[in-house]
């Protein structure tokens, strides 16, 4: 049944390339039809999975001879993500509702992109992993190269670029992986069940974490990530930073630390007081959030804001991965789906509610248009969605964001502390970005044409991520009774003997 | 403990005040008065609360608790002793106050009123939570509705003052986040009582330390990193100086509505903070630095008072005033805490200090609303001016006025028989046993507030009437009988201070008591 | 020689079924097609040469023979029939791409050419003797020199073909050299013969090896010896380019790797970082890492798409030359599984290649302005083909990339002797997604410069065209059906 939440997306965008070109209504409700359905079936199948349990959707023999199985399966975490996506995918299409300029390709390119992103998540088999994980790409540079603004192309190319040499460096350490464990098996059990040598995962490891990291937004790899958002259009960045950077945290965790759990083990040496891969990208991670907030903090254009916020708040998700203690690793679990909430949130309103009205993202000259009366309804939900972001109790961001803090405690209190900096600079360069944009002084005398009042499917969009956001804050309890017990699963022994209590 | 939710749903109910406030938009006429209504109907529901109250009784009550992450072992956790219900009834006291000042705001009232009505939920919230994820929620969200308070309806520097306000707080609530989840991370407890407990069995730091290592600092220094966290996210909100630099521009910028709810109940969220956990759960490493701590104390005491003199701006004068009569509270409590444990003979003296924390507490809430109140009716009489030097022999014009606003301020000075008194007076008699020398240094900051005010009487009310200010009315019927109540109250709380102290005095002899360190 | 004529032609009854269409289609054209349009012409001929194509495929699956002749001269087993259907398959592709084609007047000769080189690839792969190696390897580059330059009214073209045949020429005559030193070492042109007289590497052996290399190097378009490779892709007629591009590199690469792997077994030596040992392997993968290095770079700054593909086709040299590197029966079936689906989706783009230049008369960049809105169909093919070579799952050229890495790990004892080519590789695929964006970029998100209008597409060209793409994507999500027939054809072929 889950496994249609794949087909389902694949099928919706063939019909949306096969309509008419005028109909772009049809369009619309037919990528909307699609999506809720997928989001139906991601929910019923979250309802009714138990927890603990690893529920095989499909597995077919695909490529005998290599021992290559088309082979679905779903566990708590992947199904969290899931839902994430039928959620981030819904709201998306509710916030490009206003789409001219070639309506049906662009759905048709969403919805591969989303069908993809639910084969990832599914997938048990590495090797329909990384094929599910290489066809994001495409869509993705499509969306933002013909229906992006602000340098669009230079944007999607470098993000198409930086995902595929991401990937490409995955591609080495599974072909490696595969080749080492004797070329019986990509499924994950059986890789995560092989006895990698350890130099092998020493190399290994670092490797393919970097290149799922790269599409997470690792500093100093996250380049693209504010540019991409930038020029992406609406829907895109929300998908993008909703749930394609998920992607990569999810590869990080399902893929590199599964497999080879000791590369994280020490090194046996020190260096500049770095002892293994994990304190490596520890503080990376850390480097991430603080870096990404300070240089939210200076930017002029509003999107570009949201863009670092991203870089910080994915730093959180990478730190939480490398505690290796369940509390942080279901921290960054929850922080995944937060963010994918938020992000998708934070983008829409600044990318659709203001951009598409004021057709312009400078802090600047957004602050005389006097926003919070012109559009009332988007200052409000910026002010709650940077609330949320900012990781204010009752949110989803501050569960997350404890739950990875009480890890990084257990883990590297220094680090901890460094992560408090990150979290005081998070709060300044939201409400910096929220006053100018949103609450500067108006100037008088300034006339503006009275913008277009906030449309419906906006505030539907809107109101259904505030409230997925408010509900995982006040009942996290709905996210962490499944995502426990997959990190309890056998696939994650080798993670778990490696240093994890 | 009763099976009624009733603290819940006087959190709730300003929540859901809030709401039908935006609902109802545009009247302005209807939303003064829905919110005024909602307001007064809070009070009625606190003072029920006081009713039902047993005074005899130290411990908590009206206690719910419900398991809510239990993965996290967090609950839903909800209790007051008296200290509690004192700070309630406070909020639910000023809030219709700094409504009643409020009346002439014309931008947006519905979102005015309805972030007042917020904001007041976030001070119950945060006045009732027995557990720290909770309260610490409500805390950090009380900042949202104050925030947006000042910075739409503000003065001319309503921006920066804003800002300021909201950063210094935030790092102040970081640090205590991380002390917090340090503790938590050794002991998997995040509920006040429990580790109290552990506190005053000397079990908690051991615990802690035992868990954590940051690096080569050693145990000790380690145990006061995390006393620092938390101690710097209560001073900064009391605040104690030098983090109180946000609070003269908060005030001055803050429509006066809102500095009434930010003096009168939201810096009680300090203090409340040090009784509540400051004093219980780290009571000894407040012990191991007491004399810096003291001397911030006293230094705040005396230094705002000074500030205040150089003043010339009224609400910056009563802003600094503030700080001087909050510093009155911490220096007892430091106090306290100095011989906690040891001497059984001072007892006394202990329970003297901490009732004077209390009332003063209360009571500076209530003056200092009542005298930013007026403030707002001069500014609103003088189109907006509020200088020390703007006005002069109002009393000629405006004896009413000048009559029941004397009282406000005799009041704050701590004139017997009106509410200020008592509270100070207890806090003095506590405390000069317990730190001699501090204490006695703190009595300039006495005699400087009394020269503070005299001088506000002075160059507002007396001297040459200012031919501006000639046809300077006087209180209307209206304001007349809205501040009548008030002023009673003064008068009735400095002649039988009982009235709150019953209600608190077996709960503080409870927490002395279990100050066992 | 006991054997009978009868029987050479019942073992050669492809090749001489597609002589015998050769003949046939140069008769038909002179003698009954002379009157006819330039269109009619290219139908009939290219239709007649496809069925002659057909029935040799037929007379493959339904009768085939097995067994050798004259020593390994002729050689027929499942895994040659399988090379040489590939072979014809492709050839009938490129001509169905000729059926709308007309770039010359002398269609006959142009149709029998194309068949004339086919008849070389299909002795070329059919025998493991050096002389007929060389021989038909002749038969085939002479027949792709003309064709280069079949398009008179283009001086490229002729410039192209000249250059072709000048270093094609020089490239025959190293070969020719170095088969001639294997001669003298083992006394024999049998690569087994060979094979059992070569152990270990000796000077003479050494200018063997590089003789060798240099003149495969040069039919498969590896750097440094793929100069002529760019000029020829650019323009030759449409037909030829694809020819050129995908059938001949079939049939080039299987012998390379059968000379390679078959005759020089006892002189590999090794090519596992910084232990590198004497023999071809070292020599190959110097060869592979620069095509692959100056490939993926040079294409980057082209602006016409065929030098584009010109550049990407050395890459892919490169890349396929690490399976010849690992020299196992798995880099066999992995170099075969890429190499024909390599030609499949190049075909293709040349196909959707052609039809842009027919309307605006070349192949820059931006005559691709556009082209999802003047030509949907075919544009979405272009995204296939394209895609395909960056590989991008699912399509052909990410699973033929994946098992060609994976078995070159697999080669090596310890799994990692190849790494630094594999990762060189994979690095620089990563690469090459960039200009393969930048065609599809034209494609798909630049605006038309002609707003509205449609772009004529003839109905065979859409047609095989969609049918490439559609092998394309259905090879890449079931590789299966690929792989499972070469392992098997490998397997009965005693590799």
């Amino acid at each position: 049944m889950l496994a249609w939440t794949i087909y389902i997306s694949f099928f919706g965008a063939l019909v949306l390339l096969l309509l008419p070109r005028s109909s772009t209504t049809l369009a619309r409700i037919v990528a909307m039809l699609t999506a809720v359905t997928g989001f139906a079936i991601a929910l019923i199948a979250f309802v009714e999975h138990r927890s603990g349990e690893l529920q095989t959707i499909v597995r077919a023999d695909w490529m005998p001879t290599l021992g290559i199985q088309y082979h679905l399966a779903a566990d708590g975490i992947s199904l969290c993500l899931v839902l994430l996506t039928g959620v981030v995918a819904i709201t998306g299409i509710l916030f490009s509702w206003n789409i001219e300029k070639r309506t049906k390709e662009f759905f048709a390119f969403y919805l591969l992109l989303i069908g993809s992103v639910y084969g990832v998540f599914l997938s048990y088999d590495l090797f329909l992993l990384f094929v599910f994980y290489e066809i994001v790409i495409i869509p993705k540079y499509f969306l933002i190269a013909i229906w992006g603004s602000t340098r669009k192309e230079y944007g999607a190319m470098k993000l198409a670029i930086y995902s595929f040499v991401g990937s490409a460096m995955v591609l080495v350490g599974l072909i490696a992986a595969y080749v080492v464990a004797g070329e019986h098996s990509m499924s994950l059990d059986a890789l995560a069940g092989f006895a990698f040598p350890v130099h092998f995962q020493m190399w290994a490891f670092p490797l393919v974490f970097v290149g799922f990291a790269i599409l997470a937004g690792l500093w100093p790899f996250h380049t693209w990530a504010p540019t991409g958002h930038v020029a992406a259009p609406t829907a895109a960045s929300m998908l993008l930073a909703g749930v394609v950077m998920k992607l990569g945290a999810y590869g990080c965790l399902r893929v590199a630390m599964t497999l080879f759990p000791l590369g994280l083990a020490p090194w046996g040496f020190h260096f500049l007081g770095l002892g293994s891969w994990r304190d490596v990208f520890s503080l990376l991670a850390v480097i991430g959030i603080i870096y990404g907030a300070m240089v939210a903090l200076v930017q002029k254009d509003f999107k570009f804001v949201i863009g670092y916020s991203s870089v910080s708040h994915m730093g959180f998700i990478l730190l939480g991965l490398m505690t290796l203690n369940t509390i942080g690793l279901e921290g960054a679990i929850v922080q995944m789906v937060s963010h994918g909430i938020l992000a998708g949130l934070l983008f829409g309103v600044v990318g659709r509610m203001v951009y598409d009205r004021t057709h312009t993202r400078e802090l600047a000259a957004l602050g005389p248009m006097n926003l919070n009366k012109a559009i009332p309804f988007a200052a409000i939900t910026f002010v709650i969605a940077g609330m949320a972001s900012m990781g204010l109790p009752g949110f989803s961001g501050f569960a997350a964001e404890l739950m990875i803090l009480l890890g990084a405690w257990h883990a590297f209190p220094w680090l901890a502390v460094g992560t408090g900096l990150g979290i005081v600079i998070g709060v300044v360069y939201v409400w910096r970005a929220m006053q100018k944009a949103f609450f500067a002084e108006s100037v008088t005398g300034a006339n503006h044409p009275p913008l277009e009042p906030i449309s419906f499917p906006e505030r539907l969009g809107a109101g259904i991520l505030i409230a997925c956001s408010v509900a995982i804050g006040l009942y996290p309890q709905m996210l962490t009774k499944v995502i426990v017990p997959a990190l309890n699963s056998p696939l994650f022994d080798g993670l778990r003997k490696g240093g994890w209590q | 403990m009763s099976s009624f939710p009733c603290i819940t749903l006087l959190t709730a109910l300003p929540i859901v005040g809030a709401i039908v406030l935006l609902l109802l938009g545009g009247n302005k006429k209807l939303v003064r008065w829905t919110s005024f209504g909602f307001s007064l109907l809070i009070l009625l529901m606190a003072l029920a609360m006081w009713h039902q109250f047993d005074p005899a009784s130290g411990a908590l009550q009206f206690q719910e608790r419900h398991a809510w992450i239990p993965a996290l072992n967090i609950e839903y956790r909800v209790g007051v002793d008296g200290l509690g219900l004192l700070m309630v009834l406070l909020s639910a006291v000023v809030v219709p106050i700094s409504m009643a000042a409020s009346w002439k705001i014309e931008e947006r009232v519905s979102l005015y009123f309805a972030l007042m009505l917020l904001l007041q939920a976030c001070l119950f919230g945060a006045f009732t939570a027995l557990n720290f994820v909770h309260w610490f929620t409500f805390w950090e969200l009380s900042l949202v509705p104050a925030f947006f308070l000042i910075k739409i309806w503000g003065g001319p520097k309503r921006t920066p003052a804003a800002t300021q306000f909201l950063v210094y707080t935030m790092v102040g609530s970081v640090a205590m986040l991380l002390s917090f989840l340090a503790i938590y991370v050794a002991t998997n407890k995040f509920d006040f009582v429990e580790l109290a407990q552990m506190a005053q069995s000397g079990q908690l730091m051991p615990t802690v330390l035992s868990h954590i290592s940051v690096g080569r600092i050693t145990a000790h220094h380690l145990e006061l990193l995390i006393f620092a966290g938390v101690f710097l996210g209560f001073a900064v909100k009391v605040p104690l100086i030098p983090f109180h630099t946000w609070l003269p521009a908060t005030y001055s910028e803050a429509p006066t509505g809102t500095t009434i709810l930010l003096t009168g109940a939201m810096s009680k969220m300090g203090v409340y903070g040090f009784l509540r956990i400051l004093l219980p759960i780290f009571g000894i490493q407040m012990q191991q630095v007491l004399t810096p701590l003291l001397w911030l104390a006293v230094a705040t005491v005396v230094l705002s008072t000074y500030a205040a003199l150089a003043q010339k701006d009224l609400k910056r004068i009563f802003a600094y005033s503030s700080i001087n009569h909050l510093g009155y509270c911490l220096l007892a409590i430091f106090a306290v805490a100095k011989c906690s444990g040891g001497d059984a003979g001072l007892i006394a003296e202990k329970y003297a200090a901490m009732n004077g924390v209390l009332l003063q507490m209360f009571n500076h809430g209530l003056t200092a609303a009542t005298i930013f109140w007026f403030i707002a009716l001069l500014e609103q009489r003088s189109g907006g001016l509020r200088g020390l030097n703007d006005f002069g022999g109002l009393r000629k014009v405006a004896p009413v006025f000048t009559g029941l606003m004397g009282v406000a301020l005799f009041s704050s000075l701590g004139l017997p028989g009106l509410n200020g008194f008592i509270g100070e007076f207890l806090i003095f008699k506590g405390s000069f046993p317990l730190v001699k020398w501090a204490t006695s240094i703190s009595v300039i900051g006495l005699l400087v507030t009394a020269i503070v005010i005299l001088g506000v009487i002075q160059r507002v009310f007396s001297g040459p009437l200012h031919e501006k200010w000639a046809t300077f009315p006087d209180l209307t019927t209206g304001e007349r009988v809205a501040l009548v109540p008030v002023i009673t109250l003064m008068f009735v709380l400095g002649l039988y201070p009982q009235l709150v102290l019953g209600v608190i005095n077996s709960s503080v002899i409870q927490m002395v008591h279990q100050l066992k360190f | 020689m006991s054997t009978s004529y009868l029987q050479l032609i019942r073992f050669a009854l492809p090749e001489v079924i597609v002589v015998a269409t050769a003949l046939l289609v140069l008769v038909v054209d002179l003698l009954l097609l002379r009157k006819q349009s330039l269109r009619t012409r290219f139908a009939m001929t290219s239709v007649l040469a496809v069925v002659g194509c057909l029935s040799a495929i037929a007379s493959l699956v339904l009768a085939p023979s097995l067994g050798s002749l004259y020593g390994e001269m002729f050689l027929a087993n499942p895994l040659v029939n399988f090379v040489q259907i590939a072979v014809l398959a492709l050839t009938i592709f490129t001509l169905l791409l000729t059926v709308d084609s007309s770039f010359t007047n002398h269609v006959g000769e142009f149709v029998f050419l194309v068949l004339l080189a086919t008849t070389g690839m299909l002795f070329l792969v059919a025998t493991l003797d050096l002389l007929v190696i060389f021989t038909s390897l002749e038969l085939l580059s002479l027949s792709l020199y003309i064709m280069t330059a079949f398009d008179k009214e283009n001086a490229r073209s002729s410039e192209a073909a000249l250059k072709y045949f000048l270093f094609g020429g020089m490239s025959a005559a190293f070969l020719l050299f170095g088969f001639s030193i294997l001669y003298g070492l083992s006394n024999s042109t049998s690569l087994l013969q060979i094979a059992a007289s070569i152990h270990g590497v000796s000077p003479l052996l050494v200018i063997a090896i590089v003789t060798t290399v240099i003149g495969f190097g040069f039919k498969v378009a590896a750097a440094p010896l793929h100069f002529w490779a760019p000029d020829v892709y650019e323009s030759a007629p449409i037909p030829a380019a694809a020819f050129i591009a995908s059938g001949s590199k079939v049939a080039s690469f299987f012998v390379f790797f059968e000379i390679m792997a078959v005759g020089l077994a006892g002189a590999s030596g090794g090519a596992a970082w910084l232990h590198f040992t004497n023999g071809w392997v070292p020599a190959v993968a110097a060869v592979a890492a620069l095509s692959m290095v100056l490939g993926n770079t040079v294409a980057i700054v082209q602006s016409s798409v065929r030098r584009l593909l010109a550049y990407s086709a050395v890459a892919h040299a490169g890349y396929m030359l690490i399976a010849i590197i690992g020299h196992t029966q798995q880099n066999l079936s992995a170099l075969l599984y890429y190499v024909v689906t390599y030609g499949l989706a190049t075909i293709g783009a040349f196909g959707v290649i052609g039809v842009v230049e027919r309307q605006t008369g070349n192949d820059r960049l931006d005559s691709f302005n556009g082209l999802s809105r003047r030509a949907p169909l075919l544009s979405a093919c272009l995204f296939v083909f394209l895609l395909s070579l960056a590989g991008i799952p699912p399509l052909a050229g990410f699973f033929g990339k994946f098992y060609l890495f994976v078995s070159a790990l697999h080669a090596t004892p310890g799994s990692s002797g190849l790494l630094w080519l594999v990762v060189l590789a994979i690095a620089m695929s990563a690469v090459s997604l960039y200009y393969y964006l930048q065609v599809l970029k034209r494609a798909f998100v630049t605006a038309p410069s002609v707003e509205g209008e449609m772009l004529p597409v003839p109905a065979v060209t859409q047609a095989v065209v969609a049918v490439l793409a559609f092998g394309v994507v259905l090879f890449g999500s079931f590789p299966n059906l690929l792989l499972h027939w070469i392992q098997s054809a490998l397997a009965a072929s005693g590799w």
